[in-house]
């Protein structure tokens, strides 16, 4: 961002004040999550950084928390991530199916009410999750699928449809719903123009609105508090579990890891919605 | 010419008008369908459970159900004088029943919080009811203990004959009906929910002030600088956005603590002394940094939608007409992204006044808000109707946001990423 070169001192001052202004945000949010990467590398359990991690000596640094989070002695991460693949795989699904059909049927011009279906759809985002996660703690007692992964299965569809109904209704905004006329009126069946027409032109959404689904689903953490049991503990639970009694460099590990991981997601994510811009012909 | 001529016809012959409302129909019916399993889902398992909540939170039939014959006795009483004969008599008749079934403790606990010493007179009477004869049983209780004499004890029995109460409600803004029947505050010293309520609101205008502070440069700078380098920074505020909820709050967790980054930062430029570290965790102080932070991408995303589709020429315009970047800045940029600012302010301030995880981790006793009490009182207290009440009514406060919010910027153009 050059000046041109007539500006005057006192707006080149100000220039410059804006700039840091803007350099410093970006570092408060972005830097704390580079804290925990070395610190989960560290060769002691104190969660600071000793004289030795200071001087980049490589004695001061091990594996040893990774090693912990994979075969140390009962610690509960293995089941906690199967139960978390668990549930946020069959989340996703449900919320896919659901939220896609609703967003088709929203997105139709036809719909009625739409926009009091819109906000209630749109609910589960907005409500706080505690109050959520009261509710449908109630509910799921009630039926017998509290403590139970279907209940907790259940609980997720409802957080992640939100996701998937906003993503996918995005998508069929840029629609031209002409391509599906014109396959109807060439003799194809309803069934055939969204499998062979809609779909494959919305996926972008759908898989967009899938990542928000599941990163909703595995990093959830207020709701399950309330359904789940010592069986079905994610790994959202054990994290507040070690967060809120003692803070281990072994969890510092499993952040490095759910860092790792969300740093894939975010490419994808960001690559999908070019590619959808780039189909519906929006330049940004 | 008659009107039937008149009228078009399709091949089949049905006025055209008639066909064409059917295909009308028809085509809403298939849109609804397809809204259907959702709605339905939604409808079952979220909407009516949360509807749920408020007869939970004004319930009170507990008493009511132990004590049937007597309410149906004292339906009769005035509540001037000491109820007749037959009070007491049902009354014992309803106690014995409820001593047998052992479920009379929790009545002695429901009718204290109604009036003090309520218990104490109670457990006396089933030590002595075992001795008591048939008949006059108005004076065999009240040699038990001479409050049974006092109306006001059984006053109290009177006030909670109604199924229904709002006494949980009025415990979240911290009052209760007193003897007389009058809604009163409690004590200065044990006023404990106001001051949460308006923590919470306060904590929540903050943070939406804070992110907007924040998040209005850097918003600008994405929107103005080459699409190569913003891409880039982009990146600074997603990654966030992507990153667990947890995961960034034991980040913030690393950094506040006494022998964290902050601290030893302070500490390097000599702004506190090493032996005299500040307290910046488990505290309001730690609430609000590490909220903010986690807050600011959901002001920083729609106000970069907004800002992306001001023109630069606009601002270019204003300079050539004579405004000095401050004044073409305030008069014409500012106000084309009030839409984005009110947008992002909207759902800052939503997702705020719920939060729950991050101060229960950081915000130590100062520093919880109304959503802590609420998972408080759910897991500790098993208070689950104040609970229900309290979520109630935070949930009334949030959906007149999300009412404002629908209004002005429309449900269905939230941003995401």
């Amino acid at each position: 961002m050059a000046l041109p070169s007539y500006t005057e001192t006192r707006y080149r001052i100000w220039h410059y004040i804006y700039l840091s202004i803007c350099t410093f945000v970006f570092i408060y949010l972005i830097a704390p999550l580079f804290v925990i990467f070395p610190l989960s590398f560290s060769g002691d359990e104190f969660l600071i950084f000793s004289d030795g991690m200071k001087r980049l000596d490589p004695d001061a640094f091990s594996t040893r928390w990774y090693k912990d989070m994979i075969w140390g002695t009962k610690n509960p991460w293995g089941l906690a991530a199967k139960n978390s693949l668990i549930v946020a795989f069959f989340a996703t699904i449900g919320s896919v199916i659901l939220g896609t059909l609703a967003a088709l049927g929203l997105s139709s011009r036809h719909m009625p009410y739409k926009g009091i279906i819109m906000a209630i759809l749109i609910s589960p985002m907005i409500v706080p999750l505690i109050i959520s996660g009261v509710a449908i703690f109630f509910f799921m007692a009630k039926v017998g699928l509290a403590a139970t992964h279907t209940g907790i299965i259940l609980a997720h569809i409802i957080l992640g449809t939100p996701f998937v109904v906003i993503t996918v209704t995005a998508t069929l905004s840029g629609f031209d719903h002409s391509v599906t006329r014109a396959a109807a009126s060439l003799g194809s069946t309803p069934y055939n123009t969204f499998m062979k027409i809609t779909l494959p032109l919305i996926t972008p959404g759908v898989i967009s609105g899938a990542l928000f689904a599941f990163v909703t689903s595995f990093d959830e953490v207020v709701v399950v508090l309330f359904l789940a049991g010592l069986d079905n503990t994610t790994i959202p639970i054990q994290m507040w579990i070690g967060l809120r009694e003692q803070l281990s460099p072994t969890i510092l590990a499993v952040a490095t890891c759910l860092i790792v991981m969300s740093t894939l997601i975010l490419v994808t994510a960001e690559l999908l919605r070019r590619r959808s811009e780039r189909l519906r012909g929006i330049n940004r | 010419m008659n009107t039937e001529t008149k009228q078009i016809l399709t091949s089949d012959g049905i006025p055209l008008e008639k066909s064409l409302k059917k295909a009308e129909r028809r085509n809403k019916i298939k849109a609804f369908l397809l809204v259907v399993p959702l709605l339905l889902f939604l409808a079952i398992t979220y909407i009516s459970p949360i509807g749920e909540l408020l007869t939970r939170s004004v319930d009170d039939k507990m008493v009511t159900n132990m004590l049937p014959k007597t309410f149906k006795a004292m339906e009769k009483w005035d509540g001037q004088e000491l109820p007749s004969e037959e009070v007491f008599a049902s009354f014992l008749s309803d106690y014995k029943i409820l001593v047998k079934a052992k479920t009379q403790g929790k009545l002695g606990q429901r009718l204290n919080k109604e009036k003090n010493g309520f218990n104490s007179i109670l457990k006396k009477l089933i030590r002595k009811m075992k001795n008591f004869e048939e008949g006059n049983y108005k004076e065999q209780i009240i040699s038990v203990h001479k409050r049974f004499e006092d109306v006001s004890y059984w006053r109290a029995i009177k006030r909670t004959a109604p199924p229904y109460t709002v006494a949980k409600y009025l415990k979240a803004v911290d009052m209760y009906t007193d003897e007389n029947g009058e809604i009163v505050r409690v004590e200065e010293g044990r006023r404990i929910y106001i001051k949460l309520w308006l923590r919470t609101l306060q904590v929540a205008l903050f943070v939406t002030l804070f992110t907007f502070l924040m998040g209005y440069p850097i918003a600008h700078l994405l929107a103005t600088i080459p699409m190569k380098y913003s891409n880039l920074l982009m990146i600074c505020v997603l990654l966030p956005f992507w990153t667990s909820l947890l995961v960034r709050t034991a980040s913030w967790m690393i950094l506040l603590q006494q022998q964290g980054v902050v601290n030893d930062f302070f500490v390097m430029i000599g702004l506190v002394d090493d032996d005299n570290r500040p307290e910046m965790m488990y505290n309001i102080v730690g609430t609000y940094v590490a909220m903010t932070q986690i807050l600011l991408p959901f002001m920083v995303l729609p106000l970069y939608s907004v800002m992306k589709t001001v023109s630069p020429s606009l601002m270019r315009a204003g300079k050539s007409l004579g405004g000095t970047p401050f004044v073409s800045f305030w008069k014409i940029y500012f106000p084309l992204t009030t839409s984005g600012i009110g947008a992002g302010s909207l759902l800052v301030f939503i997702l705020a006044v719920g939060y729950y995880i991050t101060p229960a981790l950081v915000g130590g006793a100062s520093g919880t808000l109304i959503s802590n009490s609420i998972a408080y009182h759910m897991k500790q207290t098993l208070d689950w109707s104040f609970a229900s009440a309290m979520g109630l009514m935070l949930l009334v406060g949030v959906m007149a946001v999300y009412w404002i919010y629908n209004k002005l910027v429309g449900i269905d153009n939230i941003k995401l990423g």
